[in-house]
């Protein structure tokens, strides 16, 4: 039952996404050159780690649906992309916000993390007419993995291909994150991966449990012999 | 990069975690709606099979009788409902 | 099982054959190219090209005919009923990729016979550029046979076929699109053909065609499964 687990899960969540945005206003320091915009890191850049993991983890989901036949892990794989893409939303957004906050544009193409994350999104969100275009469930099903499969090896190769392009003329500001970070923001910016993190998987096991639902009516429709429901879904996976 | 002051840049962090939030509530928009068609169905398939069984109950005394015309009743109760 | 290369020779043979019989797809393909160019120079006012314009004019225009004649390469197979006696025979999933994917190839490759002289007499001042160019053409056609194999093989099953074979190649084409055209605009630079970088994006091009080429091996019996 996906639905095991949905309450503590989620309540880890609440905590931690408390914490961490209160350890963004109340405790990390103020950087020295971008001022508070920076503080928008701490959500854009835990939300574009998370994404990106959940695409590739869509991918493993794919390979385990295809090596075992089981539509169980079809279904694990559609949600994980799927709540990855809507992330992909929000790190699009905010990424966008930040470069009008800094460099006065709502779009900048010299940010290469930005640029690439842009393309994996586009890709991505080609997998929903893929999908709904192939009508037969099961090679829906196989197909949808053969592309999950296909765009989580595009993910690395499209950011590789993207960072040799930009211009060495423009810094890297995203480089602030990674290397010479002070301890506190250290320490801010994984507490907003954990809780992030705990919000995706949540996301994700609360979709499936939805899906199951869904799954469960229609096995007690089947078996009571009641008549069907007008306009039956035959586009996004079934869970049973 | 130019630290903007703090009550233009406020405006711009609020933003951004506005959207986090405005992007969350609607996600739950939708599977409250999801949430509300399955109760919807529920309560349809509920009734459906309180229906039947009292069906099946007022009909006790008439044994094979009663057996072949419950048997035959989820059939006519599906072409009635189809 | 009929051993792999019988089975690739077969299919590869069987599709370049049919080609060159009814001639559909290439002429269309370099018609379409050449017309392209002749709405670049209108559009952008130019005579002659050089740099990153260069560039991007050749290999947008390239990229767009070959995926006009991707889809083509299975729907001859589902037409015809093709596809049934391919999966009913006892051959590997990976004959078949292969075989796809080498007429792809060999196809993408006519184009660009027809196609980059052509370009060059329109808009280069020399050819010095066009053999390092066919090179990265190639590494490129290699990646672009591979995604396009792999992707139309399984839009050619899908309702609005047509579509959804650009739709989901054009991203999965951007880098490589990023890699042949950083390798391209120093060659057609105006003072003659530079190197900048050249051994890097030619990596790239090799890395993508090697990732697509595996994953395409991998999984293609479970797109010929059903």
């Amino acid at each position: 039952m996906h639905g095991n687990g949905l309450k503590p899960l989620s309540i880890a969540t609440v905590a931690a996404l408390v914490v961490s945005l209160s350890l963004v206003f109340f405790y990390a320091p103020l950087d020295a050159d971008q001022g508070f915009i920076q503080k928008i890191f701490y959500l854009h850049v835990p939300l574009s780690i998370v994404a990106l993991a959940g695409f590739v983890i869509g991918a493993v989901f794919a390979i385990l649906h295809l090596r075992s036949g089981d539509g169980r892990w079809d279904a694990r794989s559609y949600v994980s992309i799927h709540i990855s893409v809507i992330f992909g939303v929000a790190v699009l957004i905010t990424g966008s916000i930040w470069a009008k906050a800094s460099w006065g544009h709502w779009w900048v193409w010299d940010e290469p993390t930005l640029v690439s994350f842009l393309i994996v999104f586009l890709m991505y969100a080609t997998y929903y007419p893929f999908r709904y275009a192939i009508e037969d469930r099961e090679r829906q099903a196989r197909y949808a993995s053969v592309f999950a499969i296909a765009a989580g090896a595009f993910v690395p190769l499209n950011f590789i291909a993207v960072r040799l392009a930009e211009s060495l003329v423009h810094p890297r500001v995203f480089a602030t994150t990674s290397g010479g970070l002070p301890g506190s923001m250290m320490l801010t910016f994984l507490a907003g991966l954990l809780a992030i993190g705990l919000l995706w998987v949540t996301l994700v096991k609360f979709e499936l449990t939805a899906k199951s639902a869904s799954g469960q009516l229609k096995r007690l429709r089947r078996a009571l012999d009641a008549p069907a429901p007008g306009g039956a879904s035959r586009v996004a996976p079934e869970v049973s | 990069m130019p630290a903007l002051p703090l009550d233009e840049a406020g405006k711009y962090v609020a933003g951004a975690y506005v959207v986090f939030l405005a992007l969350i509530v609607v996600y739950v928009a939708i599977m409250a709606a999801k949430l509300q068609r399955i109760e919807r169905e529920l309560h349809e398939l509920a009734g459906f099979a309180e229906t039947r069984a009292s069906r099946d109950q007022a009909t006790p005394g008439r044994g094979n009788q009663a057996a072949a015309s419950s048997a035959s009743r989820p059939g006519a109760a599906s072409e009635g409902g189809a | 099982m009929t051993p792999t290369r019988v089975a690739f020779a077969a299919i590869l043979g069987k599709d370049l054959r049919a080609e060159l019989r009814t001639l559909q797809s290439l002429p269309a393909m370099a018609l379409f190219a050449v017309t392209t160019f002749v709405i670049f120079h209108f559009g952008l006012d130019r005579t002659a090209l050089s740099g990153s314009l260069a560039a991007g004019v050749l290999w947008v225009t390239v990229l767009f005919a070959a995926i006009l004649g991707i889809n083509r390469l299975f729907v001859a197979e589902r037409e015809e009923g093709g596809f049934d006696a391919i999966r009913l025979a006892p051959i590997d999933g990976t004959a078949v990729f292969a075989a796809k994917a080498a007429a792809l190839l060999v196809y993408l490759l006519a184009l660009e016979l027809v196609v980059v002289p052509v370009f060059a007499v329109f808009f280069l001042d020399s050819a010095a550029a066009l053999p390092p160019l066919a090179l990265v053409l190639v590494l490129a056609d290699l990646g672009l046979a591979a995604t396009g194999t792999l992707i139309s093989s399984m839009a050619v099953n899908s309702r609005a076929r047509d579509l959804l074979a650009p739709l989901v190649l054009l991203p999965l084409a951007v880098p490589l699109s990023i890699a042949a055209t950083g390798a391209i605009e120093p060659l057609l630079a105006l003072g003659g053909p530079g190197y900048h970088r050249f051994g890097t994006w030619l990596a790239v091009l090799g890395l993508y065609d090697l990732i697509f080429l595996l994953v395409g091996y991998a999984v293609f019996d479970f797109l010929l499964e059903d």
